[in-house]
């Protein structure tokens, strides 16, 4: 943490814990008997509950979106630079809530939690969650908070996922919706990076069926390729260049293994600080619920159709060079709900920051959102005089 | 609001969907969707007009028209609106067909180049007009297809583009007989409304 708190920062947060004991049944047809939501919140949640803001994390975030949760911490939340006192998603105006999904690592019910039935982790055996899933438990939670509808849902990439599903399976429950570098579904590529990714952790000697916990050790090589792929692919071509270009380890080429170029030594230190902190098993289910995802497959593949049912007004955004999430899949969701009448605006990014830049402070990004939030604040404060 | 399109205005009918491409800061949409019951969409490319659209609650969306309008399906709205912009675009005659291809109908607005005062300045000084109203040079000039009142009629004509309405305004929006009388000349703001 910096010496002092920024006056734009949500300051010190404490998770929270929600349990569950009804049971909640799964896309997959599994059953979740109980379990427990972790959970922060930033901001005041108003007399008639009507300023709330959920945001919903991407592939490897989690609940800890903004401030910090100690003096020590060197890093803010991962959305930090959007969510605070005056910046876009303002706390002075808004209750925000965000969770760790099910099935994730970080405090949520997980491969990581213990499987009440057997009395051990439950690794690989935890059932695959589907964004449906976590969409559901999250109405869960906002039944737990009293929060009968939220003011806006807000998310990136797999986030944006999730928020497309409140405002088809939830009208009633979402008045806006931020959609930001997500796409209707994934691409084959995109589905195909997600299964490199798994195999490279499955075939890593200590993934051992993913029940590795029991043996007492971690597929740290597979689980960090997998990481070094995926964060390839979250770069564009063009940043990746500018931030490191050929620039060299060493004054001559070595004419070995070792690392040569500045961007291998990158790559190898993201990975493998990518493993101290995320789990394999919930690394691997969360790229499935990622392919998994495909509203428009319910209407006979007419996102038009599917998205009928929605009522909220929307935003959506997307950036330039962005290859994972392009934006011509982001303009795939604003024809559709043009076509299906819905009240849409769309924001295209100029960025070279590739699918990452969702997660930074891009000026024209950030005011877009603060517009648009800013018209929410507007419409509470009219409906609650 | 701008002159014109307080004419467009009195033109739009209750309750229909509309398509204003080019909407700017989405002046005519907000006064369309508000007063008309409208329901409607701009397209815009600059970012602090879209900007702008996203703080008033206009629905906006970021497209470039000079890259195609293939996302819109046909007939998919009742009113296509093109104010002040035909001029900009690389083939206006194309547009013009995407336009009435989206649209069951249309209104176009655009700055008559045939006004005698651009005709008086391009005759005597011999240089491309420059005034209050088209402000630029011709090498940055985002104008880069004037046409006048009659070029627009012909190609109407060739097309077998139905002129609805029409209306020839000055600056200052006088509807003046003499305006309507000799529109190729003294109209500073062509106004039509066309359809198939």
């Amino acid at each position: 943490m910096p010496d002092t708190i920024p006056a734009d920062s949500v300051g010190i947060v404490t998770p929270n814990v929600a349990a569950f004991d009804s049971p909640l049944v799964l896309t997959g047809k599994q059953t979740l008997k109980q379990y427990e939501l972790v959970y922060e919140t930033y901001g005041e949640l108003n007399s008639d509950a009507s300023n709330a803001i959920l945001i919903c994390h991407a592939l490897s975030g989690d609940h800890h979106a903004a401030g910090y949760h100690s003096a020590e911490d060197k890093k803010p939340g991962w959305w930090d630079a959007a969510i605070g006192p005056g910046k876009p998603i303002d706390t002075n105006r808004f209750f925000v809530v965000c969770l760790n999904n099910l099935g994730g690592c970080c405090g949520s019910t997980g491969p990581t939690s213990i499987n009440p039935e057997t009395n051990e982790e439950w690794g690989a055996d935890f059932p695959i969650v589907t964004v449906t899933d976590w969409v559901v438990s999250q109405a869960r939670l906002a039944d737990y908070l009293n929060i009968s509808t939220w003011s806006a849902v807000v998310g990136g990439s797999l986030g944006g996922m999730q928020v497309l599903e409140w405002s088809i399976r939830f009208p009633e429950r979402i008045k806006n919706a931020v959609i930001v570098a997500s796409a209707p579904n994934l691409s084959t590529q995109n589905i195909a990076f997600n299964e490199v990714a798994r195999q490279s952790i499955g075939r890593d000697p200590e993934f051992h069926d993913g029940h590795y916990a029991a043996k007492e050790t971690i597929p740290v090589n597979g689980l960090g390729l997998a990481r070094m792929l995926g964060h390839i692919t979250y770069l564009s071509d063009d940043s990746m260049g500018k931030k490191f270009g050929r620039t060299m380890r060493h004054e001559e080429y070595q004419y070995n293994y070792d690392i040569d170029f500045e961007v291998e030594s990158y790559l190898r230190y993201q990975g493998e600080a990518f493993t101290r902190r995320f789990d394999a098993n919930t690394y691997r289910l969360m790229t499935k619920a990622l392919d998994y995802f495909d509203p428009a497959a319910a209407t006979d593949n007419d996102l038009t159709k599917a998205l009928e049912p929605a009522q909220c007004e929307f935003l959506l955004v997307s950036f330039t060079t962005d290859w994972r999430f392009s934006p011509a899949r982001s303009e795939e969701i604003v024809d559709a709900l043009v076509a299906a009448g819905k009240h849409v605006s769309y924001a295209k990014i100029d960025s070279n920051k590739g699918h990452d830049a969702f997660l930074f402070p891009i000026p024209r990004y950030m005011s877009a959102l603060r517009g648009f939030l800013n018209r929410v604040h507007q419409n509470i404060e009219k409906e609650s005089n | 609001m701008r002159s014109d399109l307080d004419i467009i205005n009195d033109w739009i009918q209750e309750d229909s969907k509309v398509l204003d491409l080019g909407c700017g800061n989405g002046e005519l949409l907000q006064h369309i969707i508000g007063q008309k019951n409208v329901r409607g969409y701009g397209i815009e490319i600059d970012a602090d007009d879209i900007n702008l659209c996203i703080e008033k609650g206009i629905p906006v969306i970021d497209q470039n028209i000079d890259d195609g309008l293939q996302n819109f399906g046909d007939q998919s709205f009742d009113l296509v609106v093109m104010t002040h912009a035909l001029q900009q675009f690389r083939r206006p005659d194309l547009l013009l067909d995407e336009m009435l291809r989206i649209g069951k109908e249309c209104i176009i607005t655009f700055p008559n180049f045939g006004h005698w005062r651009n005709r008086l300045h391009l005759g005597l000084k011999g240089r491309m007009p420059v005034s209050e109203f088209l402000p630029y040079n011709w090498y940055d000039t985002p104008n880069i297809h004037f046409c006048t009142f009659i070029d627009f009629t012909r190609l109407c004509e060739e097309k077998s583009i139905n002129i609805k309405r029409w209306a020839a305004v000055d600056g200052q929006l006088r509807d003046h007989w003499w305006i309507r009388a000799f529109p190729n000349v003294m109209s500073e703001t062509a106004i039509f409304y066309v359809s198939r």
